[in-house]
């Protein structure tokens, strides 16, 4: 089994420094960091535009390949990833916002797979009756609602509650309300009550696609023979499929929770924009915005280690669930 | 003869009509559909018959909620609401119309030459597929989006459909593989069939309810893209109108002027549900697994 997670984890490796490269081609091409210079008073003489390019090793002059060789072993001699626009260390940058991303991401991936995966198992065994009926048409809702109207409508529900309760029970903007006095069970209360809503505008996302997933392998699971087997030996209905139903069926949600890690990834970045958060996915649209390349290179190589992780976990959990893949 | 017989009988292409009337009768498809016509009438016919022009300003009415005159009530520049969504609309639609065939398209040659071919291509191809996966494409889509935006709307369709087909690629090449295997197919490649001629005859017929409810799940999901990527201020930019500037424009004041952002929002979800009701009912008839257990 190890030996099987170490060859894919070195696949994984291979792949995600392959993805970064490109993505530090991708973002040289379509980023003009000259732009930031141009059309200021007074003008800046170009010498001065020149090296301050040259300083952030992004100047339009060198070719790419040679900045790419140049940021790579940066990054892999001194494990900088250069400097942002705004002269800030990349690096410095991504460890002051990936806690943020990280606790939405995670809490919020998490209660969207249980959630999925229990509403899915729910539907699946009562096919076409009521339960069924109920949470395929919201998880079909929710699918069609992107992440930021998603916000706006628990937004709008968290004024309502506040203003018939009288004061501020949900605050939403931001990830602590700045200045709070009390000691740290205040603070950590703040910061739980502004997790609130984003966590649920992420899960809800989730557990809607995985809801239909897990319905899909659940159906498929119970027309198959061992569940039959199960209960023809005396098993009751819920220990088949307990047992023998859910077990087998999250077998393909394991490499389905590698595909939709990238959803997910999206979902966390337009949720803390939506809610005003000081994420990773707020940090790679203004690098986009400022057309900092330093910046959106460091954001997608965070990324791609986020995938290779996840990658990686979903083979544990395969290799765990299926004895098959052990050898 | 023992040859047509046996290229003829797996042909699902046959059963055409079938799988329409088994779509129209699933409820779901019957709203999906209704729902979807209306909006696409709406969207084709509402700019001409209204009385506003989506870039002209109603110097009367700066803000107004929605009123007899101004359905959908106007922005701050008083331009008229109900037509700059409608609009809008026409330009999310084409978007997803583009985006969602091409992205299909691309998944469908990638995927059946992959599978088809096996050995070294694909395993080029498997190796392709896993790299653009490694990336969430909506990262790369935003490192796009500016440079497409600049470029117009089908620049936009063409970046979302670049970076849409991989999951999809890897489901038509596993479907590829096990065709390469099937009795008609090597009944053809032994005649002598060239291997393009296999792909367009053989394989990429049987995968054709796959790539079916692909495209029109993929219409959905560029539509919900477009809006996004317009959302984050990354995708097209003024003048042009899509459901995605029209929300960047409305959220910020989605709690002071409610009409601004509920409108588009309302018409974005109603739009994409209608469109996955369809492409799901799709799946349903086409796929012989589900049967008629759901009637």
């Amino acid at each position: 089994m190890l030996r099987f997670l170490l060859r894919r984890a070195a696949g994984y490796g291979v792949l995600a420094t392959v993805a970064t490269a490109l993505g530090y081609v991708l973002a040289s091409l379509t980023l003009h960091p000259a732009a930031r210079y141009a059309g200021r008073t007074p003008p800046v003489p170009p010498s001065v535009v020149h090296a301050e390019l040259a300083a952030l090793g992004v100047d339009p002059g060198v070719p790419v390949p040679a900045r790419l060789w140049h940021w790579l072993t940066e990054l892999v001699t001194h494990g900088s990833l250069g400097l942002s626009v705004r002269g800030v260390p990349v690096t410095a940058e991504i460890a002051a916002r990936a806690g943020t991303s990280l606790r939405l991401l995670l809490l919020g991936s998490l209660l969207g797979a249980l959630l999925g995966v229990a509403v899915g198992t729910w539907g699946a065994s009562r096919q076409y009756r009521w339960p069924d009926r109920v949470t395929t048409v919201g998880s079909f809702v929710l699918l069609a609602t992107p992440p930021f109207v998603l916000a706006v409508v628990l937004m709008t529900l968290a004024v309502r509650l506040d203003s018939a309760a009288g004061r501020t029970l949900v605050p939403f903007t931001g990830e602590y309300t700045p200045g709070l006095a009390g000691g740290w069970p205040a603070q950590l209360g703040d910061r739980a009550a502004h997790l609130l809503l984003p966590t649920l505008c992420l899960a809800l996302g989730t557990a809607a696609t995985w809801s239909r997933y897990q319905r899909a392998a659940m159906l498929d699971v119970l027309a198959a023979d061992h569940v039959r087997t199960a209960r023809s030996m005396g098993h009751t209905r819920r220990s088949a499929l307990w047992r023998h139903g859910v077990r087998v069926a999250l077998i393909p949600m394991s490499t389905f929770f590698a595909y939709s890690f990238g959803l997910i990834l999206t979902g966390a970045a337009i949720t803390e924009l939506a809610f005003s958060w000081h994420g990773m996915g707020e940090y790679l649209v203004r690098s986009v915005v400022d057309d900092d390349v330093n910046a959106a290179a460091g954001t997608v190589l965070f990324t791609a280690v986020l995938v290779l992780l996840a990658g990686v976990l979903a083979d544990v959990l395969h290799a765990a669930l299926d004895p098959r893949v052990r050898t | 003869m023992a040859v047509t017989d046996l290229t003829a009988a797996p042909t699902p292409g046959s059963g055409a009509p079938g799988v329409l009337r088994r779509t129209v009768r699933a409820p779901q498809a019957r709203v999906g559909l209704a729902v979807l016509a209306l909006v696409v009438l709406a969207a084709v016919l509402g700019p001409v018959l209204s009385r506003w022009d989506p870039f002209t300003s109603d110097v009367t009415a700066f803000g107004r909620p929605p009123t007899a005159l101004h359905w959908f009530g106007t922005d701050s520049s008083g331009r008229d609401l109900f037509v700059r969504t409608l609009v809008g609309l026409r330009t999310s639609l084409a978007v997803g119309l583009v985006a969602g065939p091409l992205s299909t398209l691309v998944a469908a040659v990638v995927g059946a030459v992959g599978g088809y071919l096996g050995g070294r291509v694909d395993r080029v191809v498997v190796w392709g597929i896993d790299l653009a996966l490694v990336l969430p494409s909506f990262y790369l889509l935003v490192l796009l989006a500016p440079t497409a935006g600049r470029a117009g709307w089908f620049a936009v369709a063409l970046a979302i459909a670049l970076l849409g087909w991989m999951v999809m690629a890897r489901l038509v090449r596993a479907q590829a593989r096990s065709l390469r295997r099937r009795d008609f197919v090597t009944a053809a490649r032994f005649l002598g069939v060239p291997t393009g001629a296999v792909l367009r005859r053989h394989v990429l017929p049987h995968l054709a309810s796959l790539l079916v409810v692909d495209a029109t799940l993929g219409v959905a999901a560029a539509v919900l893209t477009e809006a996004t990527l317009g959302w984050v201020g990354l995708g097209l930019g003024p003048p042009a109108v899509s459901l995605g500037t029209l929300l960047a424009a409305g959220s910020a004041s989605a709690v002071t002027r409610p009409w601004l952002f509920w409108f588009p929002a309302g018409l974005l979800v109603v739009t994409v549900l209608a469109t996955s009701l369809v492409g799901d009912a799709l799946r349903d008839a086409l796929d012989p697994t589900t049967g008629t257990a759901g009637e």
